[in-house]
């Protein structure tokens, strides 16, 4: 096992994994690829659809209250759509995290912890 | 005088018994609860994470019960129900934040830390001037969120309860102080979990019970509801549109843009939330709670619209102010309304059991925010700081529970002597600082090799400070008639919400502090170990 740096862990001291070859090996970079090209791009994605929400509704107010169907109108679809693609987020995370991040994380750690 | 406090005079009173009644249960209940688990916390473990032993069902459920305060359910549902559209609007941010705990800060917090969140900002940097700052940020951010909580419980129960005068008012705040400090003291994390999963139940349930009840009232059609809510208004169709509110002047707009961006970036840098992430065995289940949370809260805003447009569609602008000119009563006014009327034992019912909801939901983000900030006084800066990390585990919960018993007491007399001020503004700068001083930290920490001491410190204190220094130049503060010192004007800020500036600030005096000063980890090898660490939840706890 790994104890923390500041040495308050109560686990049983033995023998630190070289964390920088770990770090640099093939195996670990293809983990850290596939974690960061899927957070990355879908935070800064999710985050401007967001804004592009909030400035349309400050600044584009008579679009947004473009009737669609009886009394809703463009800023409720938008304001229910905000809802949909953040389940729809959280869900495709889900299952890009258990498809390509879970196992490679886990072999990893049970080579280093087994190891250890 | 509140319409709710003359009911309550001609209703002699049956409905205030029956909300006693309920809060009553409420409090022995989870007093029980609290006291069952507090037998079941043995270590430190135990005490600041639950023994990590909740699943990720459990976790999610009481992620929402610490999250979903009094501001979100009565708060949201008052500004729909007088300002329409725009509090619907305001109520998304609090939702789509969620994505970036979930995708940057859940699992690696999870999987690097132990306790707090200065365990993950202070891992790769200097222990003791890391662990001050990330102790000051989170009993900051904390205290505030308290205070606001704290003030607001205290006129809200007042005026549910229809006590009037400032001795009833101290009384509740006093109580729900005594109240949230034995939860923590003794129940530790379990016991907070479960308070919190209780109210996330109690919530979901009231407000899903009203939400039908108003939706079968408008044969399940939104569209007849939305038009009547903007008939009843008075406003007509400008109610179902952005602008009522945050439109109405070039400086409200940029406000609530400023707004938007502390609530999407300072959810994930909240300690109180940050914190429930360790309460579960390992990073995978994080997440899971994580998204059972977004369901959870999800569902939950969406029910608000249905309260909130119900509320302006039944009730008269003039009931709903006349009772708390911001709107808090909204939603248990349209209970009592939709149950049958004030005078019927449906309203008198429906109007209790929402109350004793909102009591409910008070306590239990109180608890989580006391957890919170004695946690980080105990963990970070006694532990850590103070003792230089040798200080035995059990002293270390002990000065955890005394912490929790001091943060507590300063915010019953904070909450007193504050009562008659307008604090509402708290809870958006608590969103602001973490935004601006936790959460660039935390993303530098984990994902900016180069990151170091300097650049931490610059970077929360930046945060921090900035942050405050303009609110309390803001309009919130002075110079306007709804300022929490409204006969002075020093104000020269012209936004509510600093956010626009304090967060750029944060992440720039991050990156600023850390080139400007020398590279502490040449080699690359503690960034390794939590980049592996982190990413692997190799020997995470």
């Amino acid at each position: 096992m790994v104890t923390l740096p500041q040495g308050a862990s109560s686990d049983p001291p033995s023998e630190r994994p070289d964390f920088l070859e770990v770090q640099q090996s093939a195996e670990f970079g293809e983990l850290r690829r596939a974690q960061r090209s899927f957070a990355f791009p879908v935070t800064v994605a999710f985050i401007i659809w967001y804004f592009l929400y909030v400035l349309l509704s400050n600044y584009a107010g008579d679009f947004m209250g473009t009737k669609v169907l009886g009394n809703l109108n463009i800023a409720f679809v938008f304001g229910i759509a905000q809802f949909v693609t953040t389940f729809v987020i959280a869900w495709w995370y889900s299952r890009h995290a258990e498809a390509k991040l879970d196992d490679r994380a886990e072999a990893i750690k049970k080579r280093l912890e087994g190891g250890a | 005088m509140n319409s709710l406090v003359q009911l309550s005079a001609e209703g002699a009173g049956e409905h205030r018994t029956l909300i006693i009644t309920l809060f009553s249960v409420f409090v022995a209940a989870t007093l029980g609860v609290t006291v069952w688990a507090g037998r079941r916390t043995k270590d430190a473990t135990d005490f600041y994470a639950g023994g990590r032993s909740f699943t990720g069902f459990q976790n999610g459920l009481a992620i929402s019960g610490d999250y979903m305060s009094a501001a979100s359910f009565l708060g949201i549902a008052g500004l729909i129900a007088l300002s329409g559209y725009d509090g619907f609007l305001y109520s998304i941010g609090f939702l789509v934040a969620w994505l970036i705990a979930l995708l940057l800060v859940a699992e690696p917090l999870r999987n690097s830390g132990r306790f707090t969140m200065g365990d993950v900002l202070a891992y790769r940097m200097r222990q003791r001037p890391v662990r001050t700052a990330a102790g000051t940020s989170t009993i900051v951010v904390s205290i505030f969120y308290l205070l606001a909580q704290m003030v607001g419980a205290g006129a809200l129960v007042a005026l549910l309860l229809g006590v009037t005068g400032d001795v009833g008012k101290n009384l509740i705040v006093v109580l729900v102080g005594v109240v949230m400090i034995l939860y923590v003291t003794i129940g530790g994390m379990k016991g907070t979990t479960w308070v919190q999963m209780i109210k996330a139940c109690l919530l979901i349930v009231g407000t899903l019970l009203i939400t039908v009840l108003v939706l079968h009232k408008f044969n399940w059609n939104i569209s007849t509801l939305l038009g009547a809510a903007a008939e009843n208004s008075g406003k007509g169709a400008s109610f179902l549109e952005p602008g009522l509110k945050y439109g109405v002047s070039t400086t409200s707009k940029i406000d609530f843009i400023s707004l938007g961006l502390a609530l999407v970036l300072g959810t994930a840098g909240l300690p109180h939330i940050l914190i429930r992430f360790y309460t579960v065995p390992s990073a995978k289940v994080a997440r899971k709670s994580v998204n059972w949370a977004i369901g959870i809260i999800g569902v939950f805003y969406l029910m608000t619209i249905a309260l909130g447009f119900g509320a302006a569609a039944l009730l008269s602008n003039k009931e709903i102010t006349d009772s708390d000119a911001a709107g808090n009563t909204a939603a248990p006014l349209l209970a009592q309304e939709i149950g049958g009327g004030a005078d019927s034992a449906g309203g008198a019912t429906l109007l209790a059991l929402i109350s004793a909801v909102a009591f409910a939901t008070i306590l239990a983000v109180v608890a989580g925010l006391t957890l919170a900030s004695s946690s980080s006084f105990a963990h970070d800066i006694y532990a850590n700081v103070i003792r230089k990390g040798q200080a035995k585990e059990k002293e270390e919960v002990a000065a955890a529970r005394l912490a929790a018993v001091a943060i507590g007491a300063v915010a019953i007399v904070l909450g007193i002597f504050a009562g008659k001020l307008n604090v509402a503004f708290l809870v958006a700068l608590a969103f602001a600082v973490a935004a601006s001083a936790n959460l660039p930290t935390l993303l530098y920490s984990l994902f900016w090799k180069r990151f170091n001491t300097q650049g931490s410190l610059w970077s929360i204190y930046g945060g921090l400070f900035s942050s405050v220094f303009l609110v309390f130049f803001s309009p919130v503060v002075s110079g306007s008639p709804n300022a929490m010192f409204s006969g002075v004007d020093f104000q020269w800020f012209p936004l509510s919400n600093p956010g626009l500036i304090s967060i750029p600030l944060g992440f720039l005096l991050g990156w600023l502090g850390s080139i400007l000063s020398k590279d502490e980890d040449k080699d690359g090898k503690k960034f390794a170990e939590l980049e592996v660490r982190s990413l692997t939840g190799t020997g995470a706890h």
